[in-house]
């Protein structure tokens, strides 16, 4: 790890200005960035340590019936807050499904935005990346590219966003409160990471030394609380990051889809709204032939970046199947399994 | 730089100068207090054999600077014991052969001290599994940790009930 300065200011302003410093980074729960500054990816020359600044984990209802998230509430608070859990419960499965228990515990919302690629080669730094080392090319065309983006990919960049997270935020329209020296302002979730195109290291419209506070979900989004579900497909059950994951959500009233959101995850490098998919499914009769017409207009724009033309077809049975169990209705207690495909019974011994 | 801090470590104050912010809690503790129960596998968050809790919540101790730790009620492996008496769930795995080679058990315990105290996973063998998602075992001694749990939450319920 290199060197750097640690300060700790007493409010928002104060830390502001003392990440206004070049090379300067927040740190927040740590989960991320220290892992990326042990392996050498990641050298931020100063430390700015918001972790412990007043009024920025709260989560609240707002008075028109949306909810706000402050920057600072960890997963874990937020997964399992009896209020949010109820009216957004796909993004309560979604947190659950991500990481472990001790990083939940640690890990922010703000942070979970900012979270980098899990690319192996981003993570080698003897491996060429141009997201780590603009110009240096993509090491990844041409590797291992069985986790790699099928969709908004560039020749330059093929990684894709981990976040959990971040894919029901999008589907619900989240939006982003920024601070920065120049005031606040605010930024759709969905316009907030970009895509690679010839600048893959320009991950999101933060600029230097800005700082989230909070994350808002406006109040027509709470809508489909009785049709959600985050479904996550990955190596493992537990602890690994998406495969091809999906969130979705229906508003459902006299048997057809008043209205429908659908995003996905693991697919791209930022969390992948399917707008198209959702026209075909508002004012339709749910049924299994409708939900895979819309997983086919989600996936419509797929392309392999290598040997992952299998992702384009998993993640098509991945938003089939989501649909499919958001219209069989959001369940009444949270899934042993959060996010999985796979429904073992209680009990059952792990295979 | 220095930086001091003060931390409620295993029910004792421990005021604590650093020279260098890049110190872990993980290496604070086992490098420069002693508390080597505390175990450094894979020290990138990916293991769990470095779990503690920190006011009350598990964490993995190798992702967390130290100087962030300011002011924390710190609970580790060596806190847990009551002189000898061991703690219901260091027992357990004792009688549950809830290891074999003991290097990843203190962190398989604090984190599942962590587990019972959320109180979420009632006597669900899949949610235990689950909530202990965060501990690898190299030697797999998975079934006899599950068991090791399942038998003090089945225990605590019992006395829940009683009382």
């Amino acid at each position: 790890m290199n060197r750097f300065d640690y300060v700790r200011p007493a409010t928002i302003a104060e830390a502001v200005a003392a990440a206004a410093a070049p090379g300067a980074a927040y740190l927040a729960g740590g989960t991320n960035l220290l892992d990326l500054m042990k392996g050498g990816i990641a050298r931020p020359g100063r430390l700015v340590d918001i972790s412990r600044l007043p009024g920025l984990a709260a989560i609240e209802t707002l008075d028109d019936g949306g909810m706000r998230i402050g920057t600072l509430a960890r997963n874990a608070d937020l997964a399992h807050h009896p209020v949010f859990a109820k009216t957004f419960p796909a993004v309560a499965e979604a947190l659950l499904s991500g990481a472990s228990p001790q990083l939940r515990n640690a890990a922010t919302v703000g942070g979970n935005l900012l979270q980098r690629t899990r690319c192996a080669y981003f993570y080698d730094t003897a491996s060429a990346c141009n997201k780590r080392d603009p110009g240096a090319g993509c090491a990844a065309r041409g590797g291992d590219t069985r986790l790699a983006a099928v969709l908004g990919w560039s020749d330059h960049c093929i990684a894709t966003h981990p976040s959990d997270l971040c894919v029901p935020l999008v589907a619900f329209d989240a939006v982003v409160e920024i601070v920065g020296s120049a005031g606040q302002r605010d930024v759709p979730l969905e316009n907030f990471h970009r895509l690679p195109g010839d600048m893959p290291q320009h991950e999101t419209e933060l600029a230097p030394g800005e700082l989230i506070v909070a994350i808002r979900l406006p109040a027509a989004a709470t809508a489909f609380a009785a049709h959600q579900r985050y479904l996550k497909i990955r190596e493992r059950t537990s602890y690994a990051f998406a495969v091809a994951s999906a969130t979705a959500a229906l508003h459902i009233a006299d048997g057809k889809i008043v209205a429908a959101r659908l995003a996905l995850g693991g697919v791209a490098l930022k969390p992948w709204r399917a707008r198209a998919a959702e026209a075909i499914l508002h004012g339709a009769a749910p049924d299994r032939a409708l939900f895979r017409r819309a997983a086919e207009a989600a996936l419509a724009e797929a392309t392999a970046s290598g040997d992952n033309d299998y992702k384009i077809e998993l993640a098509r049975r991945i938003v089939t199947r989501a649909l499919a169990l958001a219209a069989a209705g959001t369940p009444a207690h949270p899934p042993a399994l959060p996010a999985s495909p796979f429904s073992p019974v209680s009990g059952a011994p792990h295979v | 730089m220095s930086l001091s801090l003060s931390l409620d470590l295993n029910g004792m104050t421990r005021e604590i100068v650093l020279d260098d912010p890049r110190v872990t809690l993980l290496d604070l503790l086992r490098e420069r207090l002693d508390l080597t129960g505390t175990k450094k596998g894979c020290d990138r968050g990916q293991c769990g054999a470095c779990t503690v809790l920190v006011n009350g919540r598990r964490v993995n101790s190798c992702l967390a600077l130290a100087a962030s730790c300011d002011g924390a009620k710190i609970l580790t492996i060596e806190g847990l014991a009551d002189g000898d008496r061991l703690h219901p769930l260091q027992a357990a795995f004792i009688a549950h052969d809830g290891f074999q080679c003991g290097f990843c058990t203190p962190g398989q315990i604090m984190s599942a001290l962590g587990l019972l105290q959320e109180g979420r996973a009632g006597d669900d063998p899949e949610r235990v599994r689950e909530g202990m998602s965060g501990n690898l075992c190299r030697c797999g001694a998975y079934d006899g940790i599950t068991e090791a749990i399942l038998d003090v939450l089945r225990k605590e319920a019992a006395h829940k009930q009683a009382a």
